[in-house]
C-alpha cells in the first residue's frame, strides 16, 4: 500500500503529531480537545465531539476547523461570526473549514440542531483562548500588561498609543510554531457584550450564489470523469436473486461492478450511463409489504422490539390509570402523520477519485466522519486512506446520508481507474433515500371540571421520542414511544418526531380547552411549566392580537378561524399562530401566520429569521398536503409533479417574532420552528368549522371535510380507547 | 450562449440543460426534477425564462441563450442579482440561479410588477428551504431600483 499523500487525518493523529504548520504555515494553533463517544453512550456533559482548532497565520487570518457541515442553514456564517467576535476580526479574516475529514476535528454528524450549541460553543471557547495567547504575546512585545492592551480588527496596541505602536496578529505569530491547548479557565465574550455576532450580516458566499459560481457536489467534475448509476430494487425489501451484465459489458466505454448487492454502471456521459443501467438484467425476490390503506393497523401489529432502537422512551409519573378513572372530564383521541419526503432541491451526489490506494470523495452528506469510517470498512481500507470533503450542499433536512452512493462511486472509480460521479435522479431521490416516519399517537387525558389537567397518557407509535414529553403540568403522566417495523425506509428528518408528537399534543390541548370552555391561550399558560415558552406564547398572542377578540369558536366570523400552538425542542421554544379561511366551497386558505421563536442569544439574526420563516413554510407542506403514497413497498408518487411541496402561491404572509435572550446560550434554530405549524392550523380549522382534523396532511386535496368522521383517522385495529366520558360535548369534539 | 457561439453535436435528443451542464460545463443552471416542475434549470432564451430541462437542444439552435453565469454585464450584477445579494433570500442557494433568471425575465416584460404578479410569475420555481417571501421582496426591490448604490461595486 502506498503511503497516503497527505498523511494521517488530523483527528486520527495524536495532537502533537498533527502537521498543522506544514499544512497551513507558521503561526499559532489553539486546540480544544474532543470527547469521543464512550461505551455508556453520551453520558453527562452532552454528546461526543471532536473539539475545534484555530490557526492564526502570519497573514493575520484565523483559520478555524470544525467537524460540522453547512447544509444550507447558514451555520457557516453564524459560526464564522462567533470566531470573528472572540478575536475581534473582520468576518473576511476568518476562514472556516467544515467537515473535511483530513483536517477537521471528528464529528458525529450535522443533525439534531447541534451546530450552534456544540460547534458554536467550541469555536467561542477556542477563539477566546487564541485571543488570550495573542494578547499575552503582544504584552511581552509591547512591554505592557495585558489589561493595558486594546485590540480591534486584528491589531493590538497599548491603550492610548494606537497609531504609533500597534502590532498585527500576523506579526505576533510570525515565525512561531506554537500549539496551545484551551485551558479550562477560558471565558468567551458574553453575548450581552457582543459587538460583531448578533448583528445583521450578509451570508458568506452570497456573491457566488447569485452569480452561479457556487459549485455543489452535483456540479463538480474532474478530467476523465465517468457518470455512474446504481441499480436499485423495484420495491422496498426486495433482494437481488441474480444479475446478468452481459449486455452492459458489450457497451463501449461502459464500466460495471457487481459485488454482493451492489450493482453499478458508469459511462463517459449520463445518457449512456442511463442506457447501460437499462441494459442490466436483474431478478429480484420481493417481500410482502402492506398497502397504504392498512398502514395504521400494520404498524400497530408490527412493533419493533429490542435495545437497538435508540428511540424508545418510557416516562411515567404518578398513577395515570387511577387518575384517568377518577377524572370528571376525559378525552381520548388518536392522531397520525403520513410518511413525507425531504425533497432537498439538490439530489444526493458523490464524486470519487483514487490516487493509488487513497480515496478522495466529494460528498453531499451531513455525516462526513461516519461516511469516511463506513467507506473504509466497506472497501477494506484504513480510515486514513479515505478523505471525505463536503462541498456546498443543496440542502439536507436530515436526509443527506450518502453512503450507498459514495460506495458505488468509489467502486466504479476503482474499477475504471477514472473519477466517477453519481447524482441521483429526482425519482431515485424519492425512492432510494428515507422518509419521515408515519406516526400514530394515542392520547388519553383527564381533567378536573375547571379544566385542570390531572392525567396525561401519551402513547406514540413509530414517531420517535423527540418532543415526546409534555411541557404542561400534569401530576400523573405516562409517555411511551413504541418503534414499529416500517414498510418503507424511514429515518431522520428536520424536526423529526417533534412534528408528529407536537401535532397530537397541541391539537389535544385545544380539544381539552374547548371541551372545558376555556380560551386556548389562557389554558396553555395555566399549565405551562417553562417560563421561556410562556413568554414566546404571550409574544405571539400579542402580535396576533389574540386578546382583542372573544375566544369561543366562530368568533372570527363565518368561515374564519384562528388557532395557536406551542412547542419546545432542542433548546428552542416556538409558538405559532395561524388564521384560516374556509369559504362555502370548503377550500382552505391559510391567510396569516405568526411564528415566535426563542433559542437563547441570537448569533446571526437574518440567518435565524430565514430558518424560522423557511421552517414554517416547509412545515406547511407536511401540515396541509404532503404525503408519500405507496403500495406494497413501491412509492407511487416519486416525482415533483406527483408529490406537492409548498410553492409561492401556498405561502401566506408570515410574521416572525424573535426573542433574543442574550443571557442564555445559543441553541439551534433549524428544527423547532416547524413543530407548531400543523396544530395551529388544525386548531384554526376547528375554530372556523367545528371540524377537528386529526391526521396529517390535514387537507390532501385542499378542502376541509364537512365532518370529523371524513377527516378522522382510520380506526385502530386493536385496543380502542374506552368511551370518553364528558360533561358536555361541544360541536366538533368527537370520541375516539 | 452568453454572447459566444458554441458548436454542438446534434446526434442525440438531449435537453438544453444536459448540453449546458454536461457538455459546456455551465453548471449555474441546476437539475432539480428534469420534468419542468421546479424551475432550478431556468435560463433566458431570447430574453425569456425557459426550463432548460424541458427544451430539446435543437430548439435552442441559433438563438440567444443567457445563463446565470452570463447575466452580469460588464462586471455589474443584474438588478435582480444585486437585490438577491443584499437580501439573501436563500439558504442552500440551490434554487437561486433559477429564481434569478425567472425574476430577470419577469422584469424585462413587466418592469413594475405588483406583488401578486411576482408570485404568479415565480410559481414555477420551488425553494425547498422556504425563501419565498424574501424572493418576492428581492424582486420588488430590484424593480423599484432601491438597491443600495454603494453595494453595486462589490
Ligand atoms: S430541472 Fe427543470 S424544471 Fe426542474
Ligand atoms: S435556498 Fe435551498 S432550495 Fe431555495
Amino acid at each position: 500500500m502506498s503511503a497516503p499523500r497527505s498523511g494521517v487525518p488530523f483527528d486520527l493523529a495524536a495532537p502533537n503529531e498533527r502537521p498543522y504548520f506544514d499544512r497551513f504555515g507558521d503561526g499559532l494553533v489553539v486546540v480544544l480537545p474532543g470527547r469521543r463517544p464512550g461505551r455508556e453512550g453520551w453520558g453527562r456533559g452532552g454528546p461526543p465531539h471532536g473539539g475545534a482548532w484555530i490557526h492564526i497565520g502570519a497573514d493575520g487570518k484565523a483559520r478555524a476547523f470544525i467537524g460540522k457541515v453547512e447544509v444550507g442553514q447558514g451555520t457557516r456564517t453564524a459560526l464564522s461570526l462567533l470566531v470573528s467576535e472572540e478575536l475581534r476580526l473582520p468576518l473576511d479574516a476568518v476562514e472556516l473549514t467544515m467537515g473535511d475529514t483530513d483536517v477537521c476535528p471528528w464529528d458525529m454528524g450535522t443533525f439534531g440542531s447541534r451546530s450552534m450549541p456544540d460547534a458554536g460553543e467550541h469555536l467561542r471557547t477556542t477563539g477566546a483562548a487564541a485571543r488570550a495567547v495573542l494578547l499575552e504575546i503582544a504584552a511581552s512585545r509591547l512591554e505592557a500588561a495585558v489589561p493595558d492592551l486594546d485590540y480591534q480588527d486584528g491589531r493590538v496596541w497599548v491603550k492610548g498609543t494606537e497609531s504609533s505602536r500597534s502590532l498585527g496578529y500576523g506579526e505576533l505569530v510570525r515565525g512561531l510554531r506554537r500549539v496551545e491547548v484551551v485551558p479550562s479557565s477560558t471565558h468567551p465574550v458574553p453575548p450581552t457584550e457582543w459587538t460583531r455576532a448578533g448583528r445583521p450580516t450578509v451570508n458568506l458566499g452570497a456573491l457566488e450564489t447569485v452569480t452561479g459560481a457556487r459549485k455543489y457536489a452535483s456540479d463538480l467534475r474532474l478530467p476523465g470523469l465517468l457518470h455512474g448509476r446504481l441499480l436499485f430494487p423495484p420495491s422496498y425489501g426486495a433482494t437481488l436473486v441474480s444479475v446478468d451484465l452481459s449486455r452492459v459489458r458489450s457497451m463501449r466505454g461502459v464500466v460495471s461492478v457487481h459485488d454482493g448487492d451492489l450493482v453499478a454502471v458508469a459511462a463517459p456521459d449520463p445518457l449512456t450511463a442511463a442506457a447501460a443501467l437499462r441494459a442490466v438484467r436483474a431478478k429480484w425476490r420481493t417481500t410482502d409489504q402492506p398497502a397504504e390503506g392498512e398502514i395504521v393497523s400494520y404498524l400497530r401489529r408490527h412493533p419493533a422490539e429490542g435495545e437497538e432502537f435508540w428511540d424508545v422512551i418510557h416516562h411515567s409519573v404518578g398513577n395515570v390509570a387511577a387518575a384517568l378513572s377518577s377524572a370528571p372530564v376525559t378525552l381520548n383521541a388518536t392522531y397520525s402523520t403520513a410518511y413525507i419526503a425531504h425533497v432537498p432541491m439538490e439530489t444526493h451526489a458523490a464524486l470519487a477519485s483514487w490516487e493509488g490506494d487513497r480515496l478522495t470523495i466529494w460528498l453531499g452528506s451531513q455525516t462526513p466522519f461516519p461516511a469516511r469510517d463506513g467507506l473504509a470498512e466497506a472497501l477494506g481500507l484504513t480510515p486514513s486512506n479515505v478523505h471525505v470533503i463536503i462541498p456546498p450542499i443543496g440542502a439536507g433536512f436530515g436526509g443527506k446520508h450518502a453512503e450507498t452512493l459514495a460506495l458505488g462511486a468509489a467502486r466504479l472509480a476503482k474499477a475504471s481507474g477514472r473519477p466517477v460521479r453519481i447524482v441521483y435522479t429526482r425519482e431515485e431521490e424519492f425512492t432510494q433515500t428515507h422518509f419521515r416516519p408515519m406516526a400514530v399517537v394515542d392520547i388519553r387525558s383527564g381533567a378536573k371540571e375547571n379544566g385542570e389537567l390531572v392525567a396525561w397518557q401519551f402513547q406514540i407509535l413509530n414517531a420517535g421520542s423527540a418532543a415526546a414529553r409534555t411541557p404542561y403540568r400534569a401530576p400523573a403522566q405516562k409517555v411511551d414511544n413504541q418503534p414499529a417495523e416500517s414498510p418503507l425506509p424511514q429515518g431522520p428528518y428536520r424536526a423529526l418526531a417533534a412534528v408528529a408528537n407536537n401535532f397530537a399534543r397541541e391539537s389535544h390541548m385545544d380539544e381539552l380547552a374547548s371541551r372545558c370552555g376555556i380560551d386556548p391561550v389562557g389554558y396553555r399558560l395555566r399549565h405551562l411549566e417553562d417560563d421561556r415558552l410562556s413568554a414566546v406564547l404571550r409574544a405571539v398572542a400579542d402580535r396576533a392580537g389574540w386578546a382583542d377578540r372573544g375566544s369561543p369558536p366562530g368568533s372570527m366570523g363565518p368561515g374564519r378561524g384562528r388557532g395557536i400552538a406551542v412547542g419546545m425542542e432542542k433548546g428552542g421554544r416556538v409558538a405559532t399562530f395561524a388564521e384560516v379561511e374556509v369559504p362555502a366551497n370548503r377550500r382552505l386558505s391559510v391567510v396569516r401566520i405568526v411564528t415566535g421563536f426563542e433559542c437563547g442569544a441570537i448569533v446571526h439574526p437574518s440567518g435565524l429569521r430565514s430558518q424560522v420563516e423557511g421552517g414554517t413554510i416547509m412545515a406547511l407542506g407536511g401540515a396541509l398536503f404532503e404525503a408519500i403514497h405507496f403500495d406494497r413497498g413501491r412509492v407511487l408518487n416519486p416525482r415533483l409533479s406527483q408529490y406537492r411541496v409548498p410553492r409561492f402561491r401556498d405561502t401566506p404572509p408570515i410574521e416572525v417574532v424573535l426573542l433574543d435572550r442574550r443571557d442564555l446560550p445559543s441553541q439551534g434554530g433549524g428544527e423547532a420552528p416547524l413543530m407548531a405549524v400543523a396544530p395551529a392550523i388544525a386548531n384554526a380549522i376547528y375554530d372556523a368549522t367545528g371540524v377537528r382534523l386529526r391526521a396529517l396532511p390535514l387537507v390532501p386535496n385542499g378542502t376541509v371535510p364537512e365532518s370529523d368522521r371524513e377527516g378522522a383517522l382510520r380506526s385502530p385495529s386493536k385496543g380502542p380507547p374506552s368511551q370518553a366520558r364528558a360533561l358536555r360535548r361541544p360541536r366538533g369534539t368527537s370520541r375516539a | 450562449m452568453n454572447g459566444v457561439a458554441h458548436p454542438i453535436s446534434l446526434d442525440r435528443d438531449r435537453s438544453l440543460l444536459y448540453v449546458l451542464r454536461e457538455e459546456l460545463g455551465l453548471t449555474g443552471a441546476k437539475y432539480g426534477c428534469g420534468e419542468g416542475e421546479c424551475g432550478a434549470c431556468k435560463v433566458l432564451l431570447e430574453g425569456l425564462a425557459v426550463r432548460a430541462c424541458a427544451i430539446p437542444v435543437s430548439e435552442a439552435l441559433g438563438r440567444s441563450i443567457v445563463t446565470i453565469e452570463g447575466l452580469a454585464q460588464g462586471g455589474r450584477l443584474h438588478p435582480v442579482q444585486q437585490a438577491f445579494l443584499e437580501l439573501c433570500p436563500f439558504q442552500c442557494g440551490f434554487c437561486t440561479p433559477g429564481m434569478i433568471m425567472a425574476g430577470a425575465s419577469l422584469l424585462s416584460q413587466n418592469p413594475n410588477p405588483t406583488e401578486e404578479e411576482v408570485r404568479t410569475a415565480m410559481d414555477g420555481n420551488i425553494c425547498r428551504c422556504g425563501g419565498y417571501l424574501r424572493v418576492v421582496e428581492a424582486i420588488l426591490r430590484a424593480a423599484q431600483g432601491t438597491l443600495r448604490p454603494e453595494a453595486r461595486s462589490r
